[in-house]
């Protein structure tokens, strides 16, 4: 076995082709999964993309070198042919394949297996070794379908709306407030409002075809606009702060597969907590995990250790790659 | 059972008393009387023993989800909860129909209570027959009764409240039809709601408590302290003392009747009280004139049986505050200057098992502060200012009973283990141990769990994680770095402890971050502190 992809102190370092994929720190080349703070870092010489990410690694990274690759199409880098894959996770976000002579290695990314209205779903890749994500790997993790979630959250809005409260919803910028508001737009069409880090992400989406309900940024709202009955998306680090005095009396939710866990729930001291994530739950990380044929397995971020464990015992060869990818914050 | 646990899912969800009210007051109106009952019985704490052990629970879901057990302990560790985190690994394994619906007073009936007693063998297909049918919070609350363990974050004011609402009765009556031993039929769950008035009484039945609250304000702002009585806090078992129907009764104000466990007391209220009396008080460990640390009292309560031994090691003294009943009639309208006239002339000859609390006198606010500086060498908490013109009121009504305690013990210390905490504390690092020095090595002295704000909860988490030494399952050891300042409220020489003291009420006060582990207490400093206060 040839090994194509291992992590150093810079990043996942493929040998072969000279390039580290989602690297931590400045590299001359880098090959990005996706958009996410946590794996597009800014200072690399060269980036390399899936298509449809590269608006938004553009937001991100500014004036940088970012060349994008539709999904499937090989290219060859150095010795290796990299291709990018659709991961389900957020617009644009990719599985990265690399091959040579015939070994294929697939790193996950950050992936998830449920339907998104906002982004490419997620297509296995067969592969010899796959480095997949373990950021809920314990079988506590289940989601809901997501339409019922969604359900929930439509709930939660319209009986804040009849108290006369506005609904303030905690959410990723990046990702989870789009998948939200397309998920919504099955039961009404009302303009969302939404805060400043969210709005031009929307506009991203919107150039990508992606359906959403209108949306409008909480800082073009005049002075005294009521809020009671609206919608408000916000990342989670806008609680708390005085930017939510403006809402008056407003129910607080948290769109997280944190929300999973009552304690969890309870500790952050939101309202409501919605299990709704872009990551796979317990049972989709082994039915894809099966999918990809993989002879072995290395597992990242999150509960690494427990997903490495329990592929072993079921005669997986398996094991653990440190990398600081954070998976989902808490917050 | 649906409509439970959708009450118990709405009381979990929100923060705000008045929707709690809210859900518990439509709860009462919709449900079924003998299923309102159980509620009740639940809501306001009280317990069955549990029907099966979480271990023996835990056991059969691993098998029936195929999970490995180190994979259920680390998803235990992640949930903080064993009931959920059984119905969590459950989840989706459920058939496409569920269950029919069965009210809760059937499934405490049929099914749970002909549950015990009988072998593992018989109760896990009936247990697991039941998660197969029920949803995931379903699930999770069959779990907690199961495991005796249901808790709602509501208190039984709120409870009361909204019992009140629904009834349209005051809420001190509800308070008072709530207290003492009743069983959860539908008869007593319509007794409850019944219009104000007077009903048959159950001749032990105490008092709702009045509860002081923390003196949160200047003492002087009080006005005058001739308006106040002025008490010992002390620190034992508060309790009411029934003479009643040619009986006594003690009870403790988590509602436990302790009379077997006080029968000098008892002895003594027999033939000194008058039939229709109620004492309000605290039962103290006593000798000579002085309380005993409360672990000595605890032998009372804690000890199988009460040996001669044990009754001698921990003389008992109830130690009256006042007086709620007079001769069948209740008095707690009567202001308090006069309950505790009457008090007194009750306990006269009370000596030396029944007393009464003494007054302390001080013609000033500054002498009362300087009594209060004595407090902890007379082993008592500080002071209680109670309004002599104020009625006996229920629950913790803030105004006319404070207690201003001293301030508590302080030693800096080195923290040396941590582990997860339960709850909303799941899966961070909450419950630390804390260790001095003592011949040049760090002993535990204490555990303790709250103090910290979230955010240093946080900070200190990731700190914890990153200087693990070792794992031993759920508890790490950690590098002996970070200081804190805790405080006791009562810290005693203890030969049954490894330490060699024995703290109580452990908190942390602050995080050192200005002090080097080199800088916490030693162990012969703390003790030199005890023998010389």
């Amino acid at each position: 076995m040839q090994v194509l992809l291992h992590p150093d102190d810079r990043g996942l370092f493929c040998e072969a082709g000279g390039f580290y994929i989602d690297p931590w720190k400045p590299v001359e080349r880098a090959v990005i999964s996706h958009g996410h703070g946590d794996h597009a870092r800014w200072g690399s010489g060269a980036y390399l993309a899936a298509a449809p990410s590269v608006p938004i690694l553009q937001r991100r990274l500014g004036e940088a070198r970012i060349e994008g690759v539709p999904f499937g199409e090989r290219v060859r880098i150095g010795e290796v042919f990299v291709s990018f894959h659709p991961a389900g996770h957020i617009l644009g976000s990719a599985q990265v394949r690399v091959e040579r002579d015939g070994e294929v290695w697939v790193f996950s990314g950050d992936y998830k297996r449920a339907a998104d209205p906002t982004c490419e779903s997620f297509e296995p890749v067969a592969c010899h070794t796959f480095i997949t994500e373990a950021t809920f790997a314990l079988p506590i993790y289940r989601w809901d379908p997501t339409a019922a979630v969604a359900g929930e959250v439509w709930e939660w809005w319209e009986a804040n709306r009849e108290a006369g409260r506005a609904s303030v919803l905690f959410c990723y910028a990046l990702g989870k407030a789009q998948r939200l508001l397309g998920e919504l737009a099955r039961w009404t069409d009302r303009t969302v409002f939404v805060h400043g880090s969210v709005e031009p992400l929307n506009e991203v989406y919107r150039q990508a075809g992606a359906a959403m309900l209108p949306t409008r940024p909480v800082a073009e709202t005049v002075r005294g606009q009521p809020f009671a009955g609206e919608l408000i998306l916000a990342p989670p680090s806008a609680g708390g702060s005085t930017w939510m005095r403006r809402f008056g009396p407003a129910s607080t939710a948290f769109a997280s597969g944190w929300m999973r866990v009552r304690g969890t729930r309870r500790r952050r001291g939101f309202d409501r907590g919605f299990a709704i994530s872009d990551h796979a739950d317990w049972p989709d990380l082994l039915r894809t995990i099966r999918e990809t044929g993989a002879e072995r397995v290395l597992t990242t971020h999150g509960y690494a250790g427990s997903l490495a464990r329990y592929l072993r015992e079921q005669g997986i060869a398996a094991g653990t790659l440190a990398t600081p990818f954070e998976g989902e914050m808490e917050d | 059972m649906k409509r439970f646990a959708t009450l118990y899912e709405a009381l979990d969800r929100t923060t705000s008393t008045n929707e709690k009210v809210a859900a518990l007051a439509a709860y009462f109106v919709s449900a079924p009387p003998e299923d309102a009952a159980w509620a009740v019985w639940f809501l306001t704490g009280r317990r069955l023993k549990r029907f099966l052990p979480g271990r023996l629970l835990a056991a059969w879901a691993m098998e029936e989800a195929g999970v490995p057990d180190w994979l259920f302990e680390e998803s235990y560790a992640g949930v903080g909860d064993l009931a959920e985190t059984i119905s969590l690994i459950l989840d989706g394994r459920g058939p496409a129909e569920p269950a029919p619906e069965l009210p809760l007073s059937r499934w405490m009936e049929e099914r749970l209570l002909p549950l015990r007693g009988r072998p593992p063998e018989e109760q896990r297909p009936e247990v697991t027959g039941w998660w197969l049918g029920l949803p995931r919070w379903e699930t999770f609350v069959l779990n907690k009764l199961l495991t005796g363990e249901l808790r709602v974050g509501v208190s039984q004011t709120l409870v009361e409240r909204a019992l009140a609402q629904v009834a349209n009765a005051p809420q001190p009556a509800v308070a008072h039809r709530l207290m003492g031993t009743w069983e959860p039929t539908a008869a007593f769950f319509q007794s409850l709601l019944a219009p104000g008035g007077e009903e048959e009484e159950d001749t032990s039945r105490p008092y709702p408590f009045y509860l002081a609250s923390p003196l949160d304000q200047p003492v002087e702002s009080l006005g005058s302290p001739e308006e106040w009585l002025a008490e010992w806090k002390w620190d034992g078992i508060r309790s009411q003392l029934i003479r009643r129907g040619g009986a006594v009764h003690l009870w403790s104000r988590g509602e436990e009747l302790i009379t077997g466990r006080f029968p000098e007391l008892a002895r003594t209220a027999l033939p000194l009280l008058p039939d229709g009396t109620v004492l309000d008080g605290e039962i103290l460990a006593w000798r000579e004139g002085r309380p005993l640390p409360f672990s000595v009292l605890q032998r009372r309560i804690g000890r199988k049986r009460l040996t001669d031994k044990v009754l001698a090691e921990a003389p008992a003294v109830f130690m009256g505050y006042d007086l709620l009943e007079l001769e069948g009639r209740d008095v707690r309208e009567r202001p308090l200057a006069e309950r505790r006239r009457a008090l007194e002339g009750l306990l006269e000859r009370g000596r030396p098992f029944l007393l009464t609390s003494p007054a302390i006198e001080a013609a000033a606010w500054d002498e009362m502060a300087r009594a209060r500086e004595e407090a902890r060498e007379r082993d008592v908490e500080g002071l209680m200012l109670k309004r002599l013109a104020s009625p006996y009121r229920t629950g913790r009504k803030k105004g006319d009973w404070w207690k201003w305690k001293i301030e508590p013990f302080t030693v800096d210390a080195v923290l040396i283990y941590a582990q997860p905490g339960h709850g909303r504390r799941a899966n961070l690092l909450t419950d630390y141990t804390f260790a001095v020095w003592s011949e040049g090595e760090l002993v535990p002295i204490a555990k303790a769990y709250s103090g910290l704000s979230d955010e240093e909860i946080l900070a200190l988490d990731g700190w914890l994680r990153r200087h693990t030494m070792q794992k031993f399952g759920p508890v790490r050891s950690v590098e002996p770095a970070q200081v804190f300042e805790l405080a006791f409220e009562g810290i005693a020489l203890s030969p049954r402890h490894k330490s060699g003291i024995a703290v109580r009420f452990p908190r942390i006060a602050r995080w050192r971050t200005d002090k080097t582990p080199e800088q916490a207490d030693t162990l012969e400093g703390i003790r030199r502190l005890l023998e010389g206060g």
